[in-house]
């Protein structure tokens, strides 16, 4: 029967894990509802806010869209993944300097985003930028703040990097 | 060094870009179900039947009509109009008739399709003209709301003595708030045993407006009532009244199933059975005289207010007031009309009114500084308010005034001369026509007339025995940043750190009634509110201890030899301003922000597409407590209002919103946008928290004029009508053999 609960396997922010559902089941529910991963946000259910986007395999992607039979054997990254412990992505600290997050509910998914183009182009225009978030809405703050908070990140990101190399042992403490 | 004037970041920054800041839909109580509702399919009728379909297991579905309300079945705001569960008859399409709750909701999902809700249909009505033709009666004894009528010297002796007399009609369609998060509501409740009362957490601006309501409705008092605001993704507006509807729902179901229910909307819900911004039409007859002095403005308000009254009287207000701009004029007249069809509620949206008004007020003051034979700005230089002018209203302008500086900065900003005249010589040589244009405008801070004086606010401050702080309010964080710039107000009244301030959720159980969040009212009113509790607590401090140097000490020894330490502090009118309701006159506000914003804008004439390549807005607010959250409102303000001049179309068939979607309902996304450049003039408000204003609406109203009189000039015509679709540029252009 093709709506049979089924089991997969994937990979969620570093942790092996086995997922149950029907076939058809959002990713998105799987992870809130599951997993109580809540940091993934539902803006629209069909693909257009960018809300609940997550990386997965690399890509990024609307978990709305995603059925969980996709998923399966797949590498997700949600916003809970992208701080490694208490230390925070250059992009997440860009947002909270630059002003990129006021009422936060695009915020996981636009730092998906951003994080995503970082990966592919380490110092983007403003052009770049703003087409890498195209697929993301944000309602409250006319984007100015978010691109700024970008365009700033690999700025940094160096600086973190540096000063954790100058610390002492580096470690999740340094900044 | 001072905490205001800094860029302090945001006080929930953290949870946010981590995912950790909780919103009503990351809840989840042991035993909760969810709950929706069926709603009307007809726009107006008589509710003959309701036929619940076969294949469902009804029994095992907690349903609610109005019948089960036990309370009074209205929702508790300004009349008594509008019931939470239609009961015989339905007033507007997707209009509340049963609720339905289950712990799957895919088997609710089925169950709300299986029900069949049979009407008698009566004739709709779904335009301003035929609500006010009076045909067919929805509402009242005559379809109007509300009426207003601001009169200021003899307009018509005026009108008959002008050397010119410029006409214009203008307007604006209805435009959805579209909140990333939709309206959302947890509820817990039980009348009578061990928990006793109705609780609800959920998405907000106004908790104890939901206070109220909720009382109302279960016929319980004050103190059985809970409401907590959870992080709250965005609201402009569309989260001031709607909550009390959904958090009445979810309280129902709650309290029939004796389970927690939770409600949450999908976007498609969201957007055709919530509030949106009231379609306006507003037209003008202006009287000039040959040397471009305003001596005559006679100007007709009015505005759609849908099925139910809801806030339109107070939207009418603001739009009413705010009709006559920044200009001094000696007669005027503003008749203002709100009236009622069969669409869903037109409510509360960011600038509530003004927006509408002043899009009609200067577009029309492009075309009688043309029909005076002035260039648009100087025109506007020879007639703006100055301080000791009388407004149309009676208020006298105590404050500092300087529109014609805004004026000469923002068009310096925005190289406008220049610009306008290379566009002018290019155009008729391009398919890509260019403009520039800009509005100068103002925006009252605060409830209108005499509404803070009936709120009467309340804010408590306190302190524990390690020196920590805790603002308690009723005002809500919502993306603007009330936590942060609440941090910095106390802390720079108390002399301490921003960070040793906590600012308190929202909760009715714990913060006193600071009064809605809303009307560009958190930092001006209740900032100040802060600042005063604030500087009470440090004053109880000295007056008991004497002058002492360390906060923390202080703190400690007056909790150990006095017990608790707080202090709070009401609102009481400021600087003898007066209002008479009765005349409608006086002091409108208690002060007005002031703005001169500049958009530059090209048209591809072979899709009639409007791109925005530039975009400055110049203002004064007062003080900027905060100027990277301050920027941020301007930005976020600037950009709404290009949505709702370029793109956002609420699309009607029948009194229903058909475009119910993101896909086809167009807000700017990262690629719509010009710069948005943002500066500030600081001048300081006395009665303001470290001399700040109210900023939050001032964006919403000057992009929509703005880019009307830059796509006039680029196109060669006269634009009277927002949004400025593709198609609606087309045949102007055409029209005029451009």
């Amino acid at each position: 029967m093709a709506d049979a609960p089924i089991s997969i396997r994937c990979r969620v922010n570093g942790t092996d894990l086995v997922l149950h559902g029907h076939p058809m089941t959002r990713l998105l529910d799987a992870l809130r509802v599951e997993l109580h991963l809540t940091g993934t946000k539902e803006g629209c259910g069909e693909g257009e806010c960018g809300a609940c986007s997550i990386s997965l395999d690399g890509r990024l992607v609307n978990s709305c869209l995603v059925p969980l039979i996709q998923a399966d054997g797949s590498d997700v990254i949600t916003i809970e993944g992208v701080a490694q412990g208490e230390r925070l992505h250059a992009v997440q600290e860009a947002f909270i300097a630059y002003g990129g997050a006021q009422c936060g509910i695009c915020t996981p998914g636009m730092i998906l985003a951003a994080v995503s183009l970082l990966e592919r182009t380490a110092n983007p225009n403003a052009h770049e930028v703003r087409e890498a978030l195209a697929g993301n809405l944000c309602r409250c703050t006319g984007y100015m703040r978010i691109f700024e908070a970008v365009l700033n990140s690999p700025e940094l990101r160096r600086a973190s990097e540096a000063s954790r190399a100058a610390a002492p042992g580096g470690g999740p403490q340094a900044h | 060094m001072p905490a205001i004037g800094q860029s302090i970041p945001r006080k929930e920054g953290r949870a946010k870009v981590t995912g950790q800041a909780r919103y009503v839909d990351d809840l989840r109580l042991p035993g909760m179900l969810h709950g929706i509702t069926v709603r009307s399919p007809s726009p107006r009728g008589v509710i003959r039947d309701i036929r619940y379909g076969a294949g469902i297991p009804w029994d095992a579905i907690t349903i609610v009509t109005a019948r089960d309300i036990p309370g009074a079945n209205v929702v508790a705001l300004i009349l008594d109009d509008q019931p939470y569960l239609a009961a015989g008859r339905v007033n507007h399409a997707e209009e509340p008739v049963l609720l339905l709750a289950h712990a799957d909701p895919i088997l609710l999902e089925e169950a709300r399709r299986s029900i069949t809700i049979e009407i008698d249909p009566l004739p709709p009505v779904f335009t301003m003209d035929e609500a006010l033709s009076g045909r067919e009666i929805v509402w009242g004894a005559d379809n109007v709301f509300k009426t207003y009528l601001v009169s200021r010297g003899d307009v018509d002796a005026a009108l008959a003595a002008a050397d010119t007399i410029v006409e214009g009609e203008y307007d604006t369609g209805a435009q959805e708030q579209l909140y990333i998060e939709p309206n959302g509501m947890l509820a817990v409740a039980r009348v009578g045993g061990d928990v006793d009362g109705v609780t609800v957490w959920g998405s907000m601006q106004c908790p104890y407006y939901i206070h109220k309501a909720l009382a109302a409705l279960f016929n319980l008092p004050g103190e059985k009532i809970r409401v907590v605001q959870m992080e709250t993704g965005g609201g402009f507006g569309g989260k001031e009244e709607y909550p009390s509807i959904l958090a009445g729902h979810a309280a129902l179901l709650a309290w029939k199933s004796e389970r927690p229910v939770k409600m949450v909307y999908d976007r498609a819900e969201d957007m055709v059975a919530t509030t949106k911004r009231h379609p306006s039409r507003t037209r003008h007859r202006t009287g000039v005289t040959k040397d471009g002095r305003l001596v005559a403005m006679d100007i007709d308000f009015t505005i759609d207010g849908g099925a139910y009254c809801t806030l339109t009287p107070v939207v009418l207000s603001r739009g009413t007031i705010h009709a006559p701009g920044p200009y001094f004029c000696p007669n005027v007249r503003v008749r203002g009309r709100a009236v009622a069809t069969n669409a869903p509620l037109h409510g509360a949206f960011r600038g509530f009114g003004a927006p509408q008004s002043l899009f009609a007020l200067e577009r029309h003051m492009d075309l009688v500084a043309a029909a005076a034979g002035l260039p648009a700005d100087e025109f506007r230089r020879r007639n703006f308010i100055r301080s000791g002018q009388t407004s149309a209203v009676g208020q006298v302008m105590r404050e500092p005034v300087d529109m014609a500086g805004l004026l000469d900065r923002a068009l310096t900003l925005s190289d406008y001369h220049a610009r306008r005249a290379r566009f002018e010589a290019a155009n008729p040589r391009s398919t890509l026509k260019k403009g520039i244009g800009f509005a100068a405008f103002m925006h009252g801070a605060g409830f209108t007339g005499s509404g803070e004086d009936r709120l009467a606010s309340i804010v408590t401050v306190e302190a524990t025995v390690d020196g920590r702080v805790r603002v308690l309010t009723a005002c809500t964080e919502i993306g603007q940043g009330t936590n942060t710039i609440f941090a910095q107000i106390a802390a720079d009244a108390l002399g301490l750190d921003a960070g040793a301030v906590e600012v308190a959720q929202p909760d009715t159980a714990v913060v006193p009634d600071s009064g809605p969040t809303v009307a560009s009212r958190t930092c001006m009113v209740v900032g100040k509110l802060v600042e005063s509790a604030a500087l009470e607590l440090r004053a109880t401090l000295d007056r008991k201890l004497g002058n002492v140097a360390d906060f923390a000490t202080a703190c400690r020894e007056y909790i150990e030899r006095f017990g608790t330490l707080r202090a709070s502090s009401q609102y009481r009118v400021e600087g003898g301003a007066r209002w008479d309701d009765e005349r409608y006159e006086g002091d409108a506000y208690g002060t007005y922000a002031w703005a001169v914003y500049v958009a530059e804008a090209t048209i591809d004439t072979a899709t009639f597409e409007v791109r925005l390549d530039d975009f400055v807005a110049l203002q004064e607010v007062g003080k900027v407590i905060n100027p990277v959250l301050a920027a941020g409102q301007i930005e976020g303000g600037v950009a709404q209002g290009i949505g709702w001049t370029l793109f956002e179309q609420v699309a009607w068939r029948q009194g229903r919103m058909v475009n119910a979607q993101m896909t086809n309902y167009i807000m700017p996304t990262s690629m719509d946008l010009p710069p948005i450049r943002v500066f500030f003039e600081e001048v300081p408000y006395a009665h303001g928290p470290g001399g700040a204003k109210g900023i939050g609406e001032l964006p919403m109203d000057g992009a929509a004029p703005a880019i009307a009189n830059a796509v006039s000039q680029a196109a060669g015509v006269n634009v009277t009508s927002i949004p400025i679709t593709p198609e609606k540029l087309m045949a102007l252009m055409e029209r005029s053999g451009g």
